[in-house]
């Protein structure tokens, strides 16, 4: 049965968004229109209520147990908000491919920052930046796979904030949940641990997609069909993925995410070379 | 410690909120797929599914499976919304006065985003 195959594949994205703290779009929308034959605009659409189920469904247990960092998350989202709007608005402007380009080599470069750390399981503890120490926003959390509460401090705030408005920018511009550079933000530019990164990276994607989901949903771009089946899976993934992550060690995740973020950096290049279409 | 506290409720609040959000949006979605399954049709013609949201409020007054669903789905997009809100809450009855205003200002920049997406 159509739906229930959907559910499968669904279940999959929120177990993968919500361990590497993406939105599952990843996985939800090239196997709609691939495998299913979907249409790219009920897709997209899906994807994007994808994203949502899994930062909701993540959310409830990476809250509780501490893991996402609500301040970081809400100081960040200002960028992130603010680039999607400024995205949004010089669509039309600029021809996007020397963006595509330029974020693409930026990650590139954290996928190699990321290769380097690889090596250490243990986070070192970064001097505290200032704006940091004002924002409150050093944190501690428990983890579950060498059973000790991790403290930590935040590193270059400006760096961080800066990329997060890049993010913003490039969703705006290009409708992707760009959760790779969420994460490239708090783990190679702030230092936050990972763990700690993806699911602040899960939590602000949800709240940074619930505004365009409502434009989608107007629009006609969501199709009950498809994207109900969707929203269900990746919600029952995305809370058995919550469980795993925090089980998982943190270079194990990295190790899974440096694949990943090298696909969609080569993408993004590939397609500002003007390859794509 | 006691500042650790206070970070603790916060998050406490907000996880359970989101999950009383989240168990009946993924309720309503599921009654209206069991719906689907029990009637055999959409409760619309053809291909066509409501989303203009009178649409979509009448048609599930009158339980049509589709709209059902929709309803389900624009619950699910309005929990995001409803973590901000409630951080707010929270920060405000903390005392947290920089983080109501940061909080606050993505709940307008949020707003304005999607004004601005559906003109």
């Amino acid at each position: 049965m159509f739906s229930l195959q959907i559910l499968l594949i669904a279940i999959l994205a929120g177990i993968v968004g919500s361990v590497l703290g993406l939105g599952g779009g990843i996985i939800v929308t090239p196997a709609l229109t691939l495998l299913f034959g979907v249409s790219i605009e009920h897709a997209i659409g899906a994807s994007i209520i994808s994203v949502i189920a899994t930062s909701s469904g993540s959310a409830i247990a990476y809250i509780r147990d501490r893991i996402t960092n609500l301040r970081v998350g809400m100081f960040l989202e200002i960028a992130t908000t603010i680039g999607a709007i400024t995205g949004a608005f010089i669509g039309g402007l600029i021809a996007p491919n020397l963006l595509y380009i330029i974020f693409g080599l930026l990650l590139v470069y954290s996928a190699v920052n990321m290769i380097k750390k690889k090596k250490g399981d243990q986070q070192e503890l970064v001097p505290m930046h200032p704006a940091a120490a004002k924002l409150k926003l050093a944190g501690t959390y428990y983890d579950k796979a060498v059973q000790q509460q991790i403290p930590y401090n935040v590193g270059n705030v400006y760096g961080g904030f800066g990329v997060m408005y890049g993010a913003g920018v490039i969703s705006g511009l290009l409708g992707i949940g760009s959760g790779s550079f969420k994460v490239m933000a708090m783990d190679v530019f702030m230092k936050l641990p990972l763990k700690v990164s993806t699911a602040t990276s899960n939590f602000m994607m949800g709240v940074t997609a619930a505004a365009s989901a409502g434009v989608y949903l107007l629009r006609g771009d969501i199709d009950p069909h498809i994207a109900g089946p969707v929203a269900l899976g990746v919600l029952a993934g995305a809370t058995i993925g919550a469980q795993i992550m925090q089980r998982m060690k943190s270079k194990t995740i990295r190790m899974l995410f440096i694949p990943v973020l090298l696909y969609v950096a080569l993408q993004m290049i590939y397609e500002g070379m003007g390859f794509g279409k | 410690m006691n500042e650790n506290s206070e970070i603790q409720d916060v998050e406490l609040a907000v996880s359970r909120w989101l999950r009383v959000g989240v168990i009946i949006s993924a309720a309503v979605i599921i009654l209206g797929l069991i719906l689907l399954f029990i009637q055999g049709g959409s409760g619309y013609p053809d291909n066509f599914y409501p989303h203009s949201l009178s649409d979509i409020f009448n048609g599930t007054v009158q339980f049509k499976p589709y709209a059902v669903i929709t309803t389900g789905l624009i619950l699910l997009i309005l929990t995001p919304v409803l973590r901000v809100a409630i951080s707010i809450w929270v920060f405000v009855r903390e005392g947290d006065k920089l983080y109501v205003i940061i909080t606050s200002i993505v709940l307008i920049i949020l707003i304005i985003s999607f004004i601005l997406g559906k003109a």
